[in-house]
Parts: structure tokens; C-alpha cells; sequence
């Protein structure tokens, strides 16, 4: 049904309280939700599209857990309206393993034993996959920056850091390749 | 977080219409009022999403009248921005340090500036302290390591921002619109200390909104440098933070303006320290003096006495950093 618009000003949209449907295209699919304006992303990627990837940890924007890729940058999902996400590009950890094959930083957390307990991993290598699209080449501060928005309770920064590098050269020498 | 009717309006004018009703909120990162609807501080009945309104995200910069800024240029922008790193660089370093990354491509410049104190009893919904419409400052009395030293009553919190330092030694402005007027302030102005007609650390409305924040051309030689000391090394709120912008006569300081952030509850610039070192080349004396003058009537608190000395040592070390690069 088109919306016409008789009168000369624009008119403003209201939406909820209640439950509505809220389109999102997540990791290149189209879903449609029903959820209240206050659901966070976060709780809409985990509850209603059962995209357990993100963690919620802190739920207030500290931790960095709950970390995804909006329309190419890193968010924390628990202080994003899933309303507010709608027409934008949403990326998880879940879509980063193609076809079975593991994503490079995947790849380059396992090799370098990048985690103790394995609960800030996603939110950890959803930021540097933010970076390496963004930048091929980082150095090794490029890659401390990057990660500085995530917490990682049994101190495995040094191997993050590490991982995160050498995912970067495997992606450079595939490409190469 | 209580529910709410999510509005997207199609204009400015019908975003500040919108706020005129009771118990209706902006929102535009949202890194500050979701936390705080979370945990019931705030239980807004509308949220007006400010984030749709694409004719307030703007970076502009001419000789004429130097940057204005679009109150919805997130910190990452600023941050990244060459024109901004090249000609006022001490506000790309305040946005670099302000938040997390993630924080930064969420959060906008209009938001940083009428963020919300951390104070913890403030953000506790049990206590309603004085900010909250309460008798009683809680921290004055109680646990207060990251209060003010100066101004500290009848509220003790302090304004967390890390822009607002900056951009006031920048001497900016922002651009307010509201139902009934709309016009330009200084951050001097915008700043008030909190008093009981007025609880909060601006002079901005329920139903107006910053749209633009303005930083004026600088002189000819000009250089500043934002430092902040943290309780850990990657992001945190500022302990003490520090902006100043000189501008140079050869090695000499024309004049200078020196911003303090974490010491008091609204960003605070010292004329005293400023004045100690105008017509002055900046020597280590030159320095000290003016970290003390900046420091002037400190009353710590039970548990804040070390912001004091914090305090003079990063205006001394800002003051002895630019003279340094000022005579390259």
C-alpha cells in the first residue's frame, strides 16, 4: 500500500510500545522480527534469531563481549536498538567460517592459542575482523587500539594481539596467492 | 529498561516539537541513556531517534569561520578527520582517548557534551542524591576518590567528557535549537554549575537540542595538546584531564587558554594559570607557577587529594610539551 503524504510536512514515524515487526539483515540474510522498540540488538541476535555468537556480559557497554559489525564498524550490540538497525548491513562471528573453512583470524586464534576461557573471543576477533577489512597492513599497535574496547578477564591480550597479526598475514598471502 | 514508543521524526523542528512533551528523551548513540534506562534512572515514555536526521551529520571547515561540526559526528569521525588532526589536532586527541572504539563509531560530539556524570550514586537508582531532586550529595560525605576538588557543593560529580576541555581551549561553541528560540553560546556559558532550579551541568533545555558545535579559525601559530590520566591504560573516565591551546609570538605565548576536566562539575578553565603565562616565554618556573595558580582554592575531599597534584603536574607537563615543540 503506498504511504501518500497529503500534508505539505513531512510526518513522523511512531512505533511501538508494543511489538512490531523490525526487518534486519544479518550476515546477509533478510529476517523479519516482532520485537518491542526496547529490545537491544544484542538480545535480538541471541533470543529471536537464536545467533548466540555475541555474548551479553556486562550489558552496558564496558566489556565488549556483545561486539558485532554494523555497516563495517564495530558496535557494542547491547547499546543498539534493534529498531535503529534497520536498512544497515549486520555482520556476527557466525558468518565468518565459510563452507566449513574457518576464517582466517579463526584460524590464527587457534594457532596462537589466543584464549583461556573463550567467552570475549567473538567480540575479540569481530573488532580485529573490523580492522583487517579496513586495514590489510595493521602493526601491532594498530591491533592493540583495535582490541581496546574488549575486556579479556584471564589476560590473554598478548596472544590476541598476536593472533591478530598473523591472521593478517594469512589474508595477505592468500591474497597474494 | 521500561518500554517505549520509538519516534523517528522527519525534521529538526519535529524532533524539538517532540521533546516538548513530558517524559519524552532524544536519543542518537544512545551510549549514555541506554545504560541509564537499564537501570531505571531514566524510564523515558518516547524516545525521538535524533539519529535520522542526516542534515545534522556534517564536517565543515572554511578559513572564514573555521570547523562546524554536526552535532551527530560520532567521535571516530573526529577522530579520523585530516582536516581536524591537521589544523586543531588537540580535539582529534580528546576524541582518540574519550572512549572504546566501539564507543567511538557509536557515540556523537552533541551527546559527549550533555552526557550524563558517573558518579556512582548518581547512577545507583537506591540513592537520590541532590542531582537526582534529592537533599543529599552521597559523596561528599562517602566514597569519593573521583569527585571534584573545586566547586564541589551541593553536587560533587564531575563532567566526564573528554570533548568539552578540548573544545573549550579551542574556544568553541554550540548552535542550540529549541521550540521557541534557537542561537549560539559559548562553552563558558553552556557549562553552569549545577543549582537546585537547575540540576543539571548545562543550560540546555528538555526540548532543545545542540545541533552544531562551532570552533573558531585559530590564530596564525597556534598548538594545543589534550593529556588525561587514567586509573588503567586503555580507556577509562578521565581522573584528571587537561587541554590547552597556546598561540605564539615565535617562542613567546600570545595567550593561552588552559582547560582542566575531572576536577570540577563542569569543565574548568583557570584565567589565573592563564595569565602567568601571557607575553611569557614558557620556562620550567613559568610552568610551575601556573600549575599552582591553576590549582588555586583545591579543597579535596576524604579520598581526592591526589587530583590535586595530578592536577599541576599535567598542566606543567602540557605547558612544557608545547614550549618544547614551539621551539622546533
Amino acid at each position: 500500500m503506498a504511504k501518500a503524504t497529503k500534508t505539505k510536512r513531512a510526518s513522523v514515524t511512531v512505533r511501538g510500545p508494543h511489538k512490531m515487526p523490525v526487518h534486519l539483515f544479518v550476515n546477509r540474510q533478510d529476517y523479519e522480527l516482532h520485537v518491542e522498540p526496547r529490545r537491544t540488538l544484542l538480545d535480538a541476535l541471541r533470543k529471536d534469531l537464536g545467533l548466540t555468537g555475541a555474548k551479553k556480559v556486562c550489558d552496558e557497554g564496558t566489556c565488549g563481549a556483545c561486539t558485532v559489525i554494523v555497516d563495517g564498524k564495530p558496535v557494542y550490540s547491547c547499546l543498539t536498538l534493534a529498531i535503529e538497525c534497520e536498512e544497515k548491513s549486520i555482520e556476527t562471528i557466525e558468518a565468518l567460517a565459510q563452507d566449513g573453512k574457518l576464517h582466517a583470524l579463526q584460524q590464527a586464534f587457534i594457532e596462537e592459542d589466543a584464549y583461556q576461557c573463550g567467552f570475549c573471543t567473538p567480540g575479540q576477533i569481530m573488532s580485529l575482523k573490523a580492522l583487517l577489512d579496513e586495514n590489510p597492513n595493521p602493526t601491532l599497535d594498530d591491533v592493540k587500539r583495535a582490541v581496546s574496547g574488549n575486556l579479556c578477564r584471564c589476560g590473554a591480550y598478548p596472544k590476541i594481539f598476536r593472533a591478530g597479526l598473523r591472521a593478517a598475514e594469512i589474508l595477505r598471502s592468500k591474497k597474494g596467492a | 529498561m521500561r518500554n517505549f514508543e520509538h519516534i523517528t521524526p522527519p525534521d529538526l523542528e519535529s524532533a524539538v516539537d517532540l521533546l516538548s512533551e513530558r517524559g519524552t528523551k532524544s536519543i542518537a548513540g544512545g551510549t549514555d541513556l541506554l545504560p541509564e534506562m537499564k537501570s531505571r534512572l531514566r524510564s523515558p515514555r518516547r524516545l525521538v531517534n535524533l539519529k535520522a536526521l542526516e542534515e545534522l551529520r556534517y564536517l565543515k571547515h572554511n578559513a572564514r569561520k573555521g570547523f562546524q561540526i554536526g552535532a551527530l559526528t560520532t567521535l571516530a569521525e573526529i577522530e579520523s578527520n585530516e582536516l581536524i588532526r591537521e589544523k586543531i589536532p588537540i580535539l582529534a586527541q580528546a576524541a582518540s582517548v574519550a572512549a572504546s572504539p566501539q564507543l567511538r563509531n557509536m557515540g556523537t560530539i552533541g551527546g559527549n557534551l550533555c552526557q550524563s556524570v558517573r558518579c556512582w550514586y548518581y547512577r545507583a537508582p537506591e540513592f537520590k542524591c541532590w542531582l537526582k531532586g534529592g537533599d543529599t550529595c552521597y559523596a561528599i560525605e562517602g566514597e569519593n576518590k573521583f569527585h571534584a576538588i573545586l566547586e564541589s557543593s551541593p553536587c560533587c560529580a564531575v563532567h566526564p567528557s573528554d570533548l568539552a576541555p578540548a573544545l573549550m581551549a579551542l574556544g568553541a561553541s554550540v548552535h542550540i535549537t529549541g521550540t521557541d528560540e534557537e542561537g549560539t553560546v559559548s562553552l563558558e556559558e553552556f557549562f553552569v554549575r549545577p543549582k537546585a532550579s537547575n540540576r543539571q551541568m548545562t543550560i540546555l533545555g528538555a526540548n532543545e537540542l545542540i545541533t552544531e558545535v562551532q570552533v573558531p579559525m585559530l590564530d596564525g601559530d597556534s598548538s594545543g595538546i589534550y593529556l588525561k590520566a587514567m586509573d588503567r591504560k586503555v580507556w577509562a573516565f578521565a581522573l584528571v584531564s587537561v587541554a590547552v591551546q597556546v598561540s605564539w609570538d615565535k617562542e613567546r605565548v600570545k595567550g593561552a587558554r588552559i582547560v582542566l576536566g575531572g576536577v570540577a562539575p563542569i569543565p574548568w578553565r583557570v584565567p589565573a594559570a592563564e595569565e602567568i603565562v601571557r607575553d611569557q616565554a614558557i620556562t620550567e618556573e613559568i610552568a610551575t607557577s601556573a600549575s599552582e595558580a591553576a590549582l588555586e582554592g583545591a579543597q579535596p575531599l576524604r579520598d581526592n587529594g591526589y587530583k590535586i597534584a595530578l592536577a599541576k603536574a599535567l598542566v606543567k607537563r602540557a605547558l612544557m610539551t608545547l614550549a618544547e615543540r614551539a621551539k622546533k
